[in-house]
């Protein structure tokens, strides 16, 4: 085993690995109950439309038509899927730059998702965010955010939100492996054990940084633990399972409902580079075999197909919609005009005030003096 | 119209804000129960209870963060942050979030949040507990930065900073909190953006803010008696936005000016304003603009040292009369007997 290659908290030899085999732990959802089975394809609907989306805003970002960084979820969308059939309508998500499928499971309309990402009006940040920093008011998603942990503490005044005004909402606030060694996630868990807050922190653990492996960077590399310092309650779920995510997280709201913070870590599997433009070279051959092996729409399809809720032909349906409709997106996106630079300084303050600077570059603080003035002040 | 400190000022106004709207709060290290490091909220606690006035833990970027995270859902949220010096530890939160978040999402997202800070020096608290880094916040758009040199601007300035739907940092001192002035009764919010010219003058133009504002209304009243100087002093207020145009008419009138700030000389605020002097009065200038600022050293703790590293009066005064001595302006009459 090369030394890069990643070691979770055990070493990921196949065949051993608590999640190599997710098919065989899946949860075994009898076709008689109705609303598991439909909770299911709904699930495997969801996380073919993610997966697809991110493949064409992929091949757009090589098109020159994105631009900035692009971070996907792919390999993350039975942990997405899950996470977000927990929350309701009322309760609120704060996520990092890796969000393009939590916007659209949330419920933004894609093509506003796809026109963010191509910088266009019609965006659902209206082009000011990009990729990393999706926004949306109406779905309760508060972001979107590109610093590493930077909405950890942002998601707990959100909670502290809910719990001044006494309120029946959750907060749920996700982040990478890495970012459970910043100061502010230390800082936020202890607040929020403090105060009671109603939130659920979720550590979506794909074992990398961008290279940098959990146990290169975590004393104790199994997170969920780490919520033992502030006693609060936590558990750790196979993220390639929609329904066993779906499951814990449901969990996990409850005792936020209740009011009291949780700390979810949810295993996934990161497929490609850290972001579109990194080709990964630091994983060896062997890990990217596992990773394709893991792909949990492949598991979670033979799982479904084998449980008897869908056919191939549905599933081959349910794909040539999915390509259709991250398609349309893109067609949107591309017809979207860009913003007008007329509205550069429209979002610098929400209260207008005196003196805010509207100038552009070179352009002089004052207009120069007409002639005679100047001949009059000598 | 009622006397007061600064600190009553500051106390007073948040108080009556808590009581004209529930949805303000505090926040910040031993702000309860010991009453706050400065005493800006003695009382408030017993008053308003734990919901309402909360004693955080030690995590500057946490608690603000947390803060601008309430804000973000309609709180309005006044922080204090002990120190400006603390500060730094949540740099990350206000600067890329709270500054941010209006605009990164496309105008979504309000934060109406406060940050209560004072600067200072003087004190002999050394090199990590004196600094004026007010610059830092008022460098980012998307910041107001508002910082009274009066109680009777403490208190209209924090009127408008808690009612305004953007972060403000709103920058207090350690020496101008016992300092006492005249306060309306009424609730009046002053006007962000915009700078006041405290005294009217023909001679030369003082520009200062927090501290040096103060000090700057005293050299011009003793130089008015000492050396018969017609002084105009501005007042900046609020340093983003930066009201420029009231700096510039100034010196169009007086042809003169020296600037009075006690962060660092080098990229300090000064140096903006001597800018914009540059950009829309060059014309009008009799006289190198001059800038009175801090010694650019880590300040120190022993007494006679930390004298000589901040800005004084007498440096002030110095100032003045080698710029109007430069130009034959001066009225120093010891000077003019030579």
């Amino acid at each position: 085993m090369s030394t890069r290659q990643r070691t979770a908290v055990a070493p990921p030899k196949p065949g051993t690995h608590q999640n190599a085999n997710p098919t065989a732990v899946m949860h075994q959802t009898a076709p008689s109950d109705t609303a598991g089975a439909k909770r299911s394809t709904d699930f495997y609907r969801q996380m073919v439309f993610i997966r697809r989306f991110e493949e064409r805003a992929a091949r757009a970002y090589t098109q020159a038509l994105i631009g900035g960084y692009c971070h996907l979820n792919l390999g993350e969308e039975a942990a997405v899927v899950g996470l977000m059939a927990a929350l309701r309508p009322t309760d609120y998500l704060f996520t990092n730059y890796r969000e393009h499928g939590y916007a659209l499971t949330r419920g933004i309309d894609p093509n506003r998702v796809m026109a963010e990402l191509f910088g266009r009006s019609d965006g659902v940040s209206k082009g000011w965010g990009g990729s990393m920093h999706m926004f949306d008011l109406e779905k309760r998603m508060l972001g979107g955010y590109g610093i590493v942990g930077g909405q950890i503490p942002l998601a707990t005044g959100a909670a502290l939100a809910i719990d001044y005004r006494g309120v029946d909402e959750i907060v749920m606030c996700t982040m990478g492996d890495g970012t459970t060694n910043i100061g502010a996630f230390h800082e936020s868990l202890n607040i929020a054990a403090l105060w009671n807050l109603p939130i659920v922190y979720v550590v979506i653990n794909n074992r990398l940084g961008m290279a940098t492996t959990v146990d290169k960077s975590s004393a104790e590399p199994e997170l969920y633990k780490r919520a033992s310092s502030y006693r609060m309650a936590s558990e750790r779920v196979d993220g390639l399972d929609p329904v066993a995510v779906f499951e814990a997280a449901q969990r996990a709201a409850a005792v936020a409902r209740g009011g009291k913070p949780f700390l979810l870590e949810v295993m996934t599997e990161r497929m490609r580079g850290h972001s579109v433009v990194d080709p990964g070279k630091y994983r060896s051959a062997e890990e990217i075999a596992l990773t394709k092996e893991r792909d949990p729409l492949v598991t979670f399809a033979a799982h479904l197909v084998e449980t008897g809720l869908l056919t191939e032909q549905e599933i081959a349906a349910i794909n040539d919609a999915a390509i259709a409709q991250a398609t349309a997106a893109a067609v949107f996106a591309e017809a979207s005009p860009f913003p007008d630079v007329s509205t550069l300084f429209d979002y610098t303050y929400a209260t207008p005030v005196a003196n805010d600077s509207h100038r552009l570059p070179g352009q002089p603080l004052f207009e120069p003096a007409p002639y005679p003035e100047h001949e009059a002040a000598r | 119209m009622s006397i007061m400190t600064y600190r009553q000022a500051l106390h007073d106004t948040l108080r009556s804000e808590m009581h004209r709207d529930p949805d303000v709060f505090l926040m910040g290290e031993e702000i309860g129960l010991f009453d706050g490091a400065y005493k800006i909220t003695e009382g408030m606690l017993d008053e308003f209870g734990e919901k309402r006035v909360r004693d955080t833990a030690i995590a500057e970027e946490g608690f603000t963060g947390a803060a601008i995270g309430a804000a973000m859902l309609g709180l309005r949220p006044v922080v204090e942050i002990m120190t400006i010096n603390f500060s730094l530890l949540a740099l990350d939160q206000i600067v890329n979030h709270a500054a941010k978040i209006y605009g990164m999402f496309g105008g979504q997202a309000r934060v109406p949040l406060v940050i209560r800070t004072p600067g200072g020096g003087g004190q002999q608290l050394g090199a990590t507990h004196s600094q004026n880094i007010e610059l830092f916040y008022a460098f980012v758009p998307g910041m107001k930065v508002l910082a009274p040199s009066t109680p009777a601007d403490a208190k209209a300035m924090m009127l408008a900073a808690i009612r305004d739907d953007d972060p403000v940092l709103f920058l207090e001192n350690l020496s101008l909190y016992n300092t006492k002035g005249e306060v309306p009764d009424d609730d009046v919010p002053a006007e962000i953006g915009k700078a006041a010219i405290t005294r009217s003058g023909s001679d030369i133009t003082l520009i200062g803010y927090s501290r040096m504002a103060y000090v700057a209304a005293q050299v011009a009243e003793q130089l008015a008696e000492s050396d018969g100087l017609d002084i105009e002093v501005i007042d900046l207020r609020s340093l983003r936005p930066l009201d420029r145009g009231t700096v510039v008419e100034s010196v169009k009138k007086t042809h003169a000016a020296v600037i009075l700030e006690d962060d660092w000389l080098t990229y300090g605020i000064g140096a903006e304003i001597a800018a914009t002097i540059s950009d829309g009065a060059f014309d009008y200038l009799d006289a190198p603009v001059r800038r009175v600022a801090m010694a650019e050293v880590p300040m120190p703790y022993s007494k006679p040292l930390e004298t000589a590293a901040l800005p004084s009066a007498d440096d002030v005064i110095g100032a003045i009369r080698q710029t109007l001595d430069a130009v034959g302006r001066s009225r120093n009459p010891m000077e003019n007997k030579s």
